[in-house]
């Protein structure tokens, strides 16, 4: 299926560029041999950590330019048109919910630095989710409550367990983020004493934002955990689109400046510092620093001063994502959970496939349509299920375009057989699908393996081997959609405010 | 700037900070803090909008000054004294 692009995000005038070498006398204007432009900041990427740090930047009069290497914004969180749809690139749930008026949390937090109201985001609580294995289901919404009461029904034993791991969690602190090394598997063994229960609160924390095979973080569990089960999962009804835009209206209403097609070839160095870029075309553009949410071997790869990077560090997990169309309302085929987890035995691999193209074993399912909307929304025409199956990038890059295609199908078909053990079969509604593939997050978020998290080691201060060339993004640390818009801001605080 | 005036320019900020709060009823002598559950991003930002405002450079060991209403207005009195 061909796929087209949304085209409604177009690059803004150029605003604020400051050309070097040209006099200020107008009439003596001395010849501008290099045809630079001077910004306060460079940003690469304009997907949610590079917009929000150039909202937090803009708004304290930097001079600020954003280039994204795509023809449209929002890197990993975009969005595109295909067969008259409209669909999200990674958007199953915006994580991290809070209700409105609360102070405390990423999303509060997030809302006052970038001075945008609670409402601006129009997020609609989730219905209800499930982790699913074998013989055991653990159901989860909004409120930990329930999720309490589903361990004690599942787990009679672990009932006080859970209670200690929750006490645990909430003593860390993602602002300092000290003690965010160690294994997440430990922490947890230590604490739960029955290792189907450790398997299925895994599943969903790593789904949905752990970088490393097999175990997790200490740091990233507490902050997944969080997102996912102490505060919850939201979605605009219009999709990621609506919160890119009010992103991109107030970066541009600020001065801003953003360039799409603008992919940077090399960043220059002199000594210990980063100069400026140049792009693909051959313009160089200058600035007093940058900062990438390009990933870290990826910013590495751009650093002219650097000869050798380790592309052995970069991420290795990557997924393939079938779409379908339903010819009615999810919920009306029996699938009413906003999202559901699954995983096909006692035990959860979470690392690349070992052979094949992708590990059905495990999978995520969620549907747009479950949640609970305004009535004056309604809810979405198209009734729409999504499944993320594991992928291993190399054997699907190295297929032909034609066997591409063909195993695009076919992985669709293996991958919603493997679903519908878990949910009902909703096959015989399907009216359209639609398959991405490791090679299309690639072109999104261009990661190296076209890894959906980024490196697994993280740079949680956001410094790099230059003085003024700094890290934000998926390789600073925080994730998702609020973790992303996070980060932006808080490496812009910490590195590009304060000595401006 | 008068303490009054100084006072009145900090609530002013506050509200652009943090536009949910009802700052009427604030207590002078209460930390920020405690009250309005700032954050050490909400202090850059009294920083950096007194910065952007009025050109006031406040150095980072000194931020502990705008701990609440009366610290942050006597701290703030001298430098903002000529404006």
């Amino acid at each position: 299926m061909e796929r087209r692009w949304t085209a409604d995000v177009q690059t803004c005038p150029r605003e604020n560029p400051i050309k070097l070498g040209e006099s200020l006398t107008p009439g003596k204007r001395q010849p501008n041999p290099v045809n630079t432009l001077e910004y306060d900041t460079i940003i690469i990427g304009a997907g949610m950590s590079g917009l929000a740090a150039g909202i937090r930047l803009a708004n304290y009069d930097q001079r600020v330019c954003i280039l994204e290497k795509h023809w449209t914004i929002g890197g990993l969180n975009s969005f595109y048109r295909t067969g008259g749809r409209n669909y999200d690139v990674g958007l199953h749930a915006i994580t991290n919910f809070t209700p409105a008026g609360t102070k405390k949390g990423p999303l509060a937090r997030l809302l006052r630095q970038l001075r945008f109201r609670w409402e601006d985001f129009e997020l609609s609580p989730q219905i209800g989710s499930a982790v699913v294995f074998p013989g055991a289901r653990l159901g989860f919404t909004n409120d930990i409550e329930f999720l309490k009461s589903e361990v004690a029904r599942e787990f009679p034993t672990q009932r006080d367990n859970f209670q200690r791991v929750l006490a645990e969690l909430t003593d860390y602190d993602d602002l300092t983020q000290e003690n965010f090394g160690g294994s997440a598997r430990e922490f947890l063994n230590q604490t739960i004493s029955e290792p189907l229960l450790v398997e299925m609160l895994l599943c969903p924390l790593m789904w949905y934002g752990n970088a490393r095979e097999n175990d997790m973080d200490f740091g990233q569990f507490c902050i997944m955990f969080r997102s996912i089960f102490l505060e919850g999962f939201a979605r605009p009804f219009k999709g990621v689109r609506l919160i890119l835009k009010h992103l991109v209206r107030r970066f541009r209403a600020l001065g801003g400046e953003l360039k799409l097609r603008s992919g940077v070839a090399s960043i220059q160095v002199e000594g210990d510092r980063a100069i400026g870029v140049v792009l693909e075309n051959g313009q160089q553009i200058h600035a007093k620093r940058i900062l990438s949410s390009a990933g870290i071997i990826e910013t590495q790869r751009l650093c002219e001063d650097l000869t050798e990077t380790q592309p052995a560090l970069a991420g290795q997990l990557t997924f393939i994502e079938s779409i379908s169309v339903l010819d009615r309302q999810p919920k009306e085929v029996g699938f009413p959970e906003t999202i559901v987890f699954y995983n096909d035995s006692d035990q959860f691999h979470w690392q690349r496939p070992e052979q094949g193209l992708c590990d059905t074993r495990t999978g995520v399912i969620c549907s747009p349509n479950n949640y609970l909307y305004s009535t004056e929304d309604g809810n979405l025409e198209d009734g729409i299920i999504r499944l993320t199956t594991i992928a291993d990038f190399d054997s699907w890059t190295h297929l032909t375009e034609e066997e591409y295609l063909r195993q695009k199908m076919w992985w669709y078909d293996r991958s919603v057989a493997s679903a519908v053990r878990f949910i009902p079969d909703f096959r015989s509604h399907v009216i359209d699908t639609d398959v991405f593939t490791p090679k299309t997050i690639r072109r999104f978020t261009s990661h190296i393996n076209g890894a959906v998290y980024g490196a697994p080691e993280k740079r949680l201060d956001g410094t790099t081997h230059l003085k003024n060339l700094f890290l934000c993004g998926t390789d600073q640390g925080f994730v998702g959609i609020i973790g992303s818009i996070v980060s932006g801001i808080s490496i812009a605080n910490q590195h590009c405010l304060r000595e401006a | 700037m008068s303490p009054a005036e100084i006072r009145d320019e900090i609530i002013d900020i506050l509200s652009v900070i943090a536009p949910d709060e009802d700052l009427s009823n604030l207590n002078d002598e209460q930390s920020f803090r405690e009250q309005l559950e700032l954050d050490s991003m909400d202090f850059l930002d009294i920083v950096m909008e007194l910065r952007k405002r009025h050109r006031i450079q406040i150095p980072e060991d000194e931020y502990s000054a705008l701990a609440s209403m009366s610290s942050t207005v006597q701290y703030l009195a001298p430098k903002m004294a000529e404006i």
